[in-house]
Protein backbone atom coordinates (compact mmCIF):
# COMPACT_ATOMS: atom_id res chain seq x y z
CA UNK A 1 0.00 0.00 0.00
CA UNK A 2 1.32 3.42 -0.95
CA UNK A 3 1.63 5.98 1.82
CA UNK A 4 0.23 9.50 1.55
CA UNK A 5 1.94 11.69 -1.07
CA UNK A 6 2.44 14.60 1.34
CA UNK A 7 3.38 14.79 4.99
CA UNK A 8 2.52 17.38 7.65
CA UNK A 9 4.37 20.66 7.19
CA UNK A 10 4.92 20.27 3.44
CA UNK A 11 3.94 23.24 1.28
CA UNK A 12 1.23 22.52 -1.27
CA UNK A 13 -0.64 24.43 -3.93
CA UNK A 14 -4.28 23.77 -4.75
CA UNK A 15 -4.78 23.04 -8.45
CA UNK A 16 -6.27 26.04 -10.25
CA UNK A 17 -8.46 23.77 -12.30
CA UNK A 18 -12.08 24.34 -13.21
CA UNK A 19 -14.33 21.56 -14.39
CA UNK A 20 -17.91 20.50 -13.81
CA UNK A 21 -18.90 17.80 -11.32
CA UNK A 22 -19.33 17.23 -7.59
CA UNK A 23 -16.10 19.01 -6.69
CA UNK A 24 -15.42 19.47 -2.97
CA UNK A 25 -12.53 21.90 -3.42
CA UNK A 26 -13.87 25.43 -2.90
CA UNK A 27 -13.11 27.97 -5.64
CA UNK A 28 -11.56 30.50 -3.30
CA UNK A 29 -8.55 28.28 -2.48
CA UNK A 30 -7.82 27.12 -6.03
CA UNK A 31 -4.34 28.26 -7.02
CA UNK A 32 -3.54 29.20 -3.40
CA UNK A 33 -0.53 27.92 -1.47
CA UNK A 34 -0.71 26.47 2.02
CA UNK A 35 0.67 23.60 4.08
CA UNK A 36 -0.37 20.10 5.09
CA UNK A 37 -1.69 20.38 8.63
CA UNK A 38 -2.91 16.79 9.03
CA UNK A 39 -3.26 13.64 6.96
CA UNK A 40 -6.79 12.33 7.50
CA UNK A 41 -6.41 9.07 5.61
CA UNK A 42 -8.01 7.54 2.54
CA UNK A 43 -11.65 8.10 1.62
CA UNK A 44 -13.97 7.18 -1.22
CA UNK A 45 -13.83 9.84 -3.92
CA UNK A 46 -16.97 12.03 -3.70
CA UNK A 47 -16.52 13.11 -7.33
CA UNK A 48 -17.35 9.52 -8.30
CA UNK A 49 -19.75 8.64 -5.43
CA UNK A 50 -22.04 11.55 -6.31
CA UNK A 51 -22.77 9.93 -9.67
CA UNK A 52 -23.65 6.51 -8.28
CA UNK A 53 -20.20 5.05 -8.94
CA UNK A 54 -18.05 3.16 -6.44
CA UNK A 55 -15.79 6.03 -5.35
CA UNK A 56 -12.68 3.97 -6.08
CA UNK A 57 -9.76 4.38 -6.03
CA UNK A 58 -9.84 6.02 -2.62
CA UNK A 59 -8.22 9.43 -2.33
CA UNK A 60 -6.10 10.66 0.54
CA UNK A 61 -7.80 13.52 2.37
CA UNK A 62 -5.65 16.24 3.92
CA UNK A 63 -6.36 19.12 6.25
CA UNK A 64 -4.66 22.00 4.44
CA UNK A 65 -3.86 25.24 6.27
CA UNK A 66 -3.67 28.68 4.66
CA UNK A 67 -2.77 32.12 5.96
CA UNK A 68 -5.85 34.29 5.55
CA UNK A 69 -3.63 36.96 3.98
CA UNK A 70 -2.47 34.45 1.32
CA UNK A 71 -6.06 33.57 0.46
CA UNK A 72 -7.63 37.02 0.37
CA UNK A 73 -4.76 39.47 -0.04
CA UNK A 74 -6.71 42.11 1.84
CA UNK A 75 -7.04 40.93 5.42
CA UNK A 76 -6.48 42.35 8.88
CA UNK A 77 -2.89 43.65 8.96
CA UNK A 78 -0.49 41.70 11.18
CA UNK A 79 -3.10 39.01 11.73
CA UNK A 80 -2.19 35.39 12.41
CA UNK A 81 -5.67 34.22 11.35
CA UNK A 82 -5.79 30.99 9.42
CA UNK A 83 -8.13 29.03 7.24
CA UNK A 84 -8.29 25.23 7.08
CA UNK A 85 -9.90 23.27 4.28
CA UNK A 86 -10.27 19.51 3.74
CA UNK A 87 -8.75 18.75 0.33
CA UNK A 88 -8.34 15.45 -1.54
CA UNK A 89 -4.93 14.45 -2.88
CA UNK A 90 -5.66 14.89 -6.58
CA UNK A 91 -6.38 18.60 -6.04
CA UNK A 92 -2.93 19.25 -4.57
CA UNK A 93 0.51 19.74 -6.09
CA UNK A 94 3.88 20.36 -4.42
CA UNK A 95 4.67 24.06 -3.91
CA UNK B 1 -51.74 24.64 -8.93
CA UNK B 2 -50.37 28.14 -8.36
CA UNK B 3 -52.28 31.38 -8.70
CA UNK B 4 -50.75 34.45 -10.25
CA UNK B 5 -51.05 37.88 -8.66
CA UNK B 6 -54.18 38.88 -10.52
CA UNK B 7 -55.98 35.83 -9.15
CA UNK B 8 -54.94 36.75 -5.62
CA UNK B 9 -56.26 40.30 -6.02
CA UNK B 10 -59.41 39.02 -7.61
CA UNK B 11 -60.03 36.57 -4.79
CA UNK B 12 -59.43 39.30 -2.19
CA UNK B 13 -61.69 41.79 -3.99
CA UNK B 14 -64.61 39.46 -4.32
CA UNK B 15 -64.20 37.73 -0.96
CA UNK B 16 -64.17 34.35 -2.66
CA UNK B 17 -63.06 31.44 -0.55
CA UNK B 18 -59.83 30.68 -2.39
CA UNK B 19 -57.01 28.85 -0.64
CA UNK B 20 -54.29 31.34 0.29
CA UNK B 21 -51.30 30.90 -2.05
CA UNK B 22 -48.95 30.62 0.96
CA UNK B 23 -50.56 27.29 1.84
CA UNK B 24 -49.84 25.79 -1.55
CA UNK B 25 -46.95 23.36 -1.74
CA UNK B 26 -43.96 24.45 -3.75
CA UNK B 27 -42.61 22.47 -6.66
CA UNK B 28 -39.97 20.57 -4.66
CA UNK B 29 -42.32 19.85 -1.76
CA UNK B 30 -44.87 18.38 -4.16
CA UNK B 31 -42.17 16.34 -5.82
CA UNK B 32 -40.79 14.94 -2.55
CA UNK B 33 -44.29 13.98 -1.32
CA UNK B 34 -44.98 12.27 -4.65
CA UNK B 35 -41.73 10.29 -4.33
CA UNK B 36 -42.57 9.38 -0.73
CA UNK B 37 -46.03 8.13 -1.74
CA UNK B 38 -44.55 6.07 -4.57
CA UNK B 39 -41.92 4.50 -2.30
CA UNK B 40 -44.62 3.50 0.17
CA UNK B 41 -46.97 2.29 -2.57
CA UNK B 42 -44.25 0.12 -4.08
CA UNK B 43 -43.30 -1.28 -0.68
CA UNK B 44 -39.73 0.10 -0.68
CA UNK B 45 -40.30 1.81 2.69
CA UNK B 46 -43.19 2.05 5.11
CA UNK B 47 -44.86 4.99 6.83
CA UNK B 48 -43.36 3.63 10.08
CA UNK B 49 -39.83 3.85 8.63
CA UNK B 50 -40.43 7.50 7.82
CA UNK B 51 -41.81 8.28 11.26
CA UNK B 52 -38.86 6.52 12.94
CA UNK B 53 -36.43 8.59 10.87
CA UNK B 54 -38.27 11.82 11.76
CA UNK B 55 -38.15 10.86 15.46
CA UNK B 56 -34.43 10.09 15.14
CA UNK B 57 -33.70 13.45 13.46
CA UNK B 58 -35.71 15.32 16.10
CA UNK B 59 -34.02 13.49 19.00
CA UNK B 60 -30.59 14.78 18.00
CA UNK B 61 -29.97 18.18 19.53
CA UNK B 62 -27.26 20.55 20.78
CA UNK B 63 -27.87 19.05 24.23
CA UNK B 64 -25.66 16.16 23.10
CA UNK B 65 -22.80 18.50 22.32
CA UNK B 66 -23.32 20.48 25.54
CA UNK B 67 -23.07 17.27 27.55
CA UNK B 68 -19.74 16.41 25.87
CA UNK B 69 -18.34 19.91 26.39
CA UNK B 70 -19.41 20.13 30.03
CA UNK B 71 -17.80 16.79 30.84
CA UNK B 72 -14.63 17.79 28.97
CA UNK B 73 -14.45 20.95 31.10
CA UNK B 74 -14.96 18.97 34.29
CA UNK B 75 -12.72 15.99 33.52
CA UNK B 76 -9.32 16.47 31.80
CA UNK B 77 -8.94 12.74 31.06
CA UNK B 78 -12.33 12.78 29.32
CA UNK B 79 -11.30 15.87 27.34
CA UNK B 80 -8.17 14.10 26.13
CA UNK B 81 -10.21 11.07 25.04
CA UNK B 82 -12.77 13.32 23.33
CA UNK B 83 -10.03 14.98 21.28
CA UNK B 84 -8.13 11.74 20.56
CA UNK B 85 -11.14 9.60 19.64
CA UNK B 86 -14.37 11.62 19.48
CA UNK B 87 -16.60 8.85 18.14
CA UNK B 88 -15.63 6.30 20.80
CA UNK B 89 -16.03 8.97 23.47
CA UNK B 90 -19.54 9.78 22.19
CA UNK B 91 -20.43 6.10 22.46
CA UNK B 92 -19.19 6.14 26.05
CA UNK B 93 -21.72 8.95 26.74
CA UNK B 94 -24.53 7.12 24.96
CA UNK B 95 -24.46 9.52 22.00
CA UNK B 96 -24.78 7.77 18.65
CA UNK B 97 -22.24 9.43 16.34
CA UNK B 98 -21.83 6.42 14.08
CA UNK B 99 -23.39 8.20 11.08
CA UNK B 100 -20.50 10.68 11.06
CA UNK B 101 -17.72 9.51 8.78
CA UNK B 102 -14.95 11.25 10.72
CA UNK B 103 -15.32 13.57 13.66
CA UNK B 104 -12.79 16.17 14.79
CA UNK B 105 -12.92 18.23 17.98
CA UNK B 106 -11.32 21.70 17.83
CA UNK B 107 -10.24 23.00 21.23
CA UNK B 108 -10.47 26.74 21.82
CA UNK B 109 -7.91 28.43 24.06
CA UNK B 110 -7.29 31.99 25.31
CA UNK B 111 -5.07 32.50 22.25
CA UNK B 112 -7.02 30.57 19.59
CA UNK B 113 -10.68 30.43 18.56
CA UNK B 114 -12.12 28.09 15.94
CA UNK B 115 -15.07 28.76 13.65
CA UNK B 116 -16.80 26.11 11.54
CA UNK B 117 -18.53 26.65 8.21
CA UNK B 118 -19.36 24.61 5.13
CA UNK B 119 -19.01 26.97 2.17
CA UNK B 120 -20.25 24.38 -0.33
CA UNK B 121 -23.47 23.26 1.38
CA UNK B 122 -24.41 22.64 5.01
CA UNK B 123 -22.09 19.91 6.37
CA UNK B 124 -22.69 19.89 10.13
CA UNK B 125 -22.12 17.40 13.00
CA UNK B 126 -25.84 16.53 13.19
CA UNK B 127 -25.66 13.66 15.71
CA UNK B 128 -23.99 16.08 18.14
CA UNK B 129 -25.75 19.36 17.32
CA UNK B 130 -29.01 18.36 15.63
CA UNK B 131 -30.12 20.15 12.51
CA UNK B 132 -28.12 23.21 11.47
CA UNK B 133 -29.71 26.63 12.06
CA UNK B 134 -30.95 28.44 8.94
CA UNK B 135 -28.22 31.07 9.19
CA UNK B 136 -25.57 28.34 9.00
CA UNK B 137 -26.93 27.40 5.57
CA UNK B 138 -27.31 31.00 4.37
CA UNK B 139 -25.17 32.34 1.54
CA UNK B 140 -24.29 35.29 3.77
CA UNK B 141 -22.72 33.14 6.52
CA UNK B 142 -21.14 30.66 4.12
CA UNK B 143 -19.39 33.37 2.14
CA UNK B 144 -18.44 35.71 4.98
CA UNK B 145 -17.32 33.16 7.59
CA UNK B 146 -14.25 32.41 5.50
CA UNK B 147 -13.17 35.92 4.54
CA UNK B 148 -14.48 38.01 7.43
CA UNK B 149 -14.76 35.72 10.47
CA UNK B 150 -14.17 38.62 12.85
CA UNK B 151 -17.02 40.58 11.29
CA UNK B 152 -19.33 37.56 11.57
CA UNK B 153 -18.40 37.02 15.22
CA UNK B 154 -19.00 40.71 15.93
CA UNK B 155 -22.54 40.35 14.59
CA UNK B 156 -23.05 37.46 17.01
CA UNK B 157 -21.90 39.79 19.79
CA UNK B 158 -18.29 38.72 20.13
CA UNK B 159 -15.40 41.13 19.65
CA UNK B 160 -11.99 39.44 19.82
CA UNK B 161 -8.67 41.25 20.20
CA UNK B 162 -6.39 41.06 17.12
CA UNK B 163 -3.84 38.94 19.06
CA UNK B 164 -6.34 36.10 19.35
CA UNK B 165 -5.84 33.86 16.34
CA UNK B 166 -8.96 32.81 14.48
CA UNK B 167 -8.91 29.47 12.69
CA UNK B 168 -11.77 28.96 10.28
CA UNK B 169 -12.54 25.38 9.28
CA UNK B 170 -14.35 24.90 5.98
CA UNK B 171 -15.81 21.40 6.30
CA UNK B 172 -16.31 20.42 2.71
CA UNK B 173 -15.49 16.71 2.76
CA UNK B 174 -15.78 13.70 5.09
CA UNK B 175 -14.84 15.42 8.33
CA UNK B 176 -17.32 16.96 10.76
CA UNK B 177 -16.08 19.53 13.25
CA UNK B 178 -17.18 20.39 16.78
CA UNK B 179 -15.71 23.37 18.59
CA UNK B 180 -14.82 22.70 22.22
CA UNK B 181 -15.35 26.19 23.63
CA UNK B 182 -13.24 27.77 26.33
CA UNK B 183 -14.59 27.22 29.84
CA UNK B 184 -15.93 30.54 31.10
CA UNK B 185 -14.27 32.21 34.08
CA UNK B 186 -16.10 32.02 37.39
CA UNK B 187 -17.43 28.52 36.81
CA UNK B 188 -15.17 26.74 39.31
CA UNK B 189 -17.12 24.27 41.40
CA UNK B 190 -20.13 24.20 39.07
CA UNK B 191 -21.65 20.78 38.36
CA UNK B 192 -21.61 19.26 34.89
CA UNK B 193 -25.34 19.88 34.55
CA UNK B 194 -24.87 23.56 35.45
CA UNK B 195 -21.92 23.86 33.06
CA UNK B 196 -23.89 22.28 30.22
CA UNK B 197 -26.46 25.11 30.46
CA UNK B 198 -23.72 27.59 29.48
CA UNK B 199 -22.80 25.65 26.33
CA UNK B 200 -24.87 27.11 23.52
CA UNK B 201 -25.21 25.62 20.05
CA UNK B 202 -23.55 28.73 18.59
CA UNK B 203 -20.56 28.34 20.91
CA UNK B 204 -20.01 24.83 19.48
CA UNK B 205 -20.08 26.21 15.92
CA UNK B 206 -17.61 28.78 17.20
CA UNK B 207 -19.30 32.09 16.37
CA UNK B 208 -19.37 33.06 20.07
CA UNK B 209 -17.94 31.97 23.41
CA UNK B 210 -20.25 30.12 25.82
CA UNK B 211 -22.51 32.03 28.21
CA UNK B 212 -21.02 33.56 31.34
CA UNK B 213 -22.39 32.19 34.64
CA UNK B 214 -25.54 34.05 35.90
Amino acid sequence: MEGPRFKPGERVRVRAEDRPGHIRTPFYVRGKTGWIERVYGDFLNPESLAYGKDGLPEKTLYLVGFDQKEVWGQYLAGSQDKLFVDIYDHWLEPA
Amino acid sequence: MSMDRSDVHHAADTGEDHPHPKHELGYYAKRIYAIRDLLIEKGVITQDDIQRQIDYQEARSPANGAQLVARAWADPAFKKRLIDDPKATCAEMGIDATSINEFVVLENTERVRHLVVCTLCSCYPRPILGRPPDWYKSLNYRSRAVNDPRGVMREFGQELPDEVEIRVHDSTADMRYLVLPLRPRGTEGMSEAELAKLVTRDSMIGVVDPLAPQ
